[in-house]
């Protein structure tokens, strides 16, 4: 077995990478928050779009992602800068980060004389904090300590049949060697749930699955309109699905067949071992969003048509079911799953190779969205702003 | 012998081809837990995209995983194409009155 290294946090938890994570509470710190992150080596920051006038469960929402990025075992410290107006406050979300016992430390620009001495400061703070990051050393891990989240899109029928079986045999060997695994994306549960039911570990998780499909259809339905204007998309459509129900059959593959422990909310903590459901929209960036804000610490994207996404915080891997657009799209894949679909190697081969890189990426190796410093991030939304 | 289409489940009425076939062409597919099974396909098929690989009745599910996938809005011949010109969703339709 490989020996596996990451960072073991104050909580006890383990991280794979080490950010210093540079907050904004609301869209209207985002800039100052970008500019500090920019001036440090070893420093990222998030492109926060929401954090004000928002309502109810969009506040909640928003406030659980922006602390649960910051507790994420990838982030080592971490800066918040608030405005000092917005509805988010910015002192509660350090309070509540440095519950885990890391290092936090806020700004707010309206105490500070605004942008040019809020950044001077917050550029002093973050290079102090990234020098102290730069310092900490790895240490052995357990791969039973890894949270994986699982992720499809750019779908096209190779997703379903090569590309999510091998991410579903990752699930499993995961799931069995104890580690913690994470299934969203519930728009793409539809016409599925029924299988995931099956393997819910209680009447009641079983009823938690069928709930959130119900109430992500009873939305699309309320607007009056075909969910096909929307699901699949026209790439999918283009690529050969023909129905949600086509997708979603194909995308539950990426979960493997282990038994489903419990559903959390967007962005809620997962916090026990074996598969859990999340309840995300299908829309990667705001689903991988949710759950890294969960404690996922490494994600693979599966894909048949290509994409490019990344996060601020979290290695993503990605693997494809279709072997021609993985020369149409190198630059951005990571494991080629297209033998698969004309039968020249199982799905047991590619998962076994999808799962060595993973271990790979885990110790340290940059996956090509790491590379290119995509740093997608973005909040799901359940109404407007007021 | 390359695969020209997959057949995901043994109860399916549909294939997948993996790579661009053309009419014409006679698709041989070895179905687990059914055995072999010939089309001729009645038109091009582009890689990845499906065809009937029986006859399918207007208003019959398409199944595909073993599944309902959608219905179909007309016949369907078998070796003939199957998408969303002849297939419509039965899920998350707010542009329908539900039957109650």
């Amino acid at each position: 077995m490989k020996k596996l290294y990451g960072y073991r946090r104050p909580d006890g938890q383990v991280g794979v990478r080490n950010h210093l994570l540079v907050i904004p509470a609301s869209v209207c710190a985002s800039h100052v928050a970008s500019k500090i992150a920019d001036a440090v080596n070893g420093a990222v920051a998030i492109p926060n779009q929401q954090g004000c006038c928002e309502l109810g469960p969009d506040f909640d929402v928003t406030h659980r992602t922006l602390v649960g990025f910051g507790k994420n075992p990838n982030v080592g410290a971490v800066l918040v800068i608030g405005l000092g107006c917005e509805g988010i406050s910015t002192s509660d979300v350090a309070k509540e980060i440095a519950e885990s016992g890391k290092r936090v430390e806020f700004l707010v620009i309206q105490e500070n004389e605004g942008t040019i001495n809020t950044e001077s400061k917050g550029v002093r703070i973050a290079r102090e904090m990234a020098s102290d990051l730069g310092r900490m050393q790895k240490v052995e891990i357990d791969i039973s300590e890894i949270t994986l989240a699982l992720e499809c899109g750019g779908s096209d029928t190779t997703s379903g049949l090569a590309a999510n079986p091998s991410l579903g045999y990752v699930s499993d060997k995961l799931v069995d060697a104890g580690g913690s695994v994470i299934l969203s994306e519930t728009t793409e549960f539809i016409g599925a749930e029924h299988l995931l039911a099956e393997r819910a570990v209680t009447p009641e998780v079983a009823d938690d699955i069928i709930r959130i499909v119900k109430r992500i259809e009873d939305k699309a339905k309320s607007i009056g309109v075909d969910l096909r204007d929307g699901q699949p998309t026209p790439g999918n459509i283009q690529g050969g699905l023909t129905t949600i129900e086509e997708k979603s059959l194909g995308c539950i593959y990426k979960g493997g067949s282990r038994p489903i422990q419990g559903v959390k909310e967007y962005g809620e903590i997962v916090d026990g071992k074996g598969l859990y459901i999340m309840d995300t929209p299908g829309q990667d960036i705001e689903s991988i969003t949710g759950m890294l804000a969960g404690g996922a610490t490494v994600v693979i994207f599966s894909t048949g048509r290509g994409t490019p996404t990344g996060s601020p915080i979290a290695p993503v891997i990605k693997v494809i079911g279709n072997g021609d657009n993985y020369l149409r799209m190198k630059d951005n894949i990571d494991i080629n799953a297209g033998a698969i679909m004309d039968g020249t190697e199982t799905v047991a081969e590619v998962g076994e190779r999808l799962y060595d890189e993973m271990l790979e990426v885990i110790n340290g190796k940059y996956t090509k969205a790491e590379s290119l410093n995509h740093k997608e991030f973005g909040i799901y939304k359940l109404s407007s702003t007021f | 012998m390359l695969k020209l289409a997959v057949v995901a489940h043994e109860t399916d009425n549909v294939a997948t081809t993996v790579k661009d076939l053309k009419k014409g062409e006679n698709v041989l597919m070895e179905i687990h837990g059914k055995g072999e099974v010939r089309v001729e396909l009645q038109q091009d098929i582009p890689f990845g995209h499906k065809f009937a690989i029986e006859e399918i009745k207007n208003g019959d599910g398409i199944l595909k995983y073993g599944e309902p996938i959608g219905h179909a809005t007309e016949d369907i011949v078998a070796g003939a194409y199957v998408h969303v010109h002849n297939v419509v969703s039965d899920r998350g339709r707010g542009d329908i009155k539900e039957e109650k």
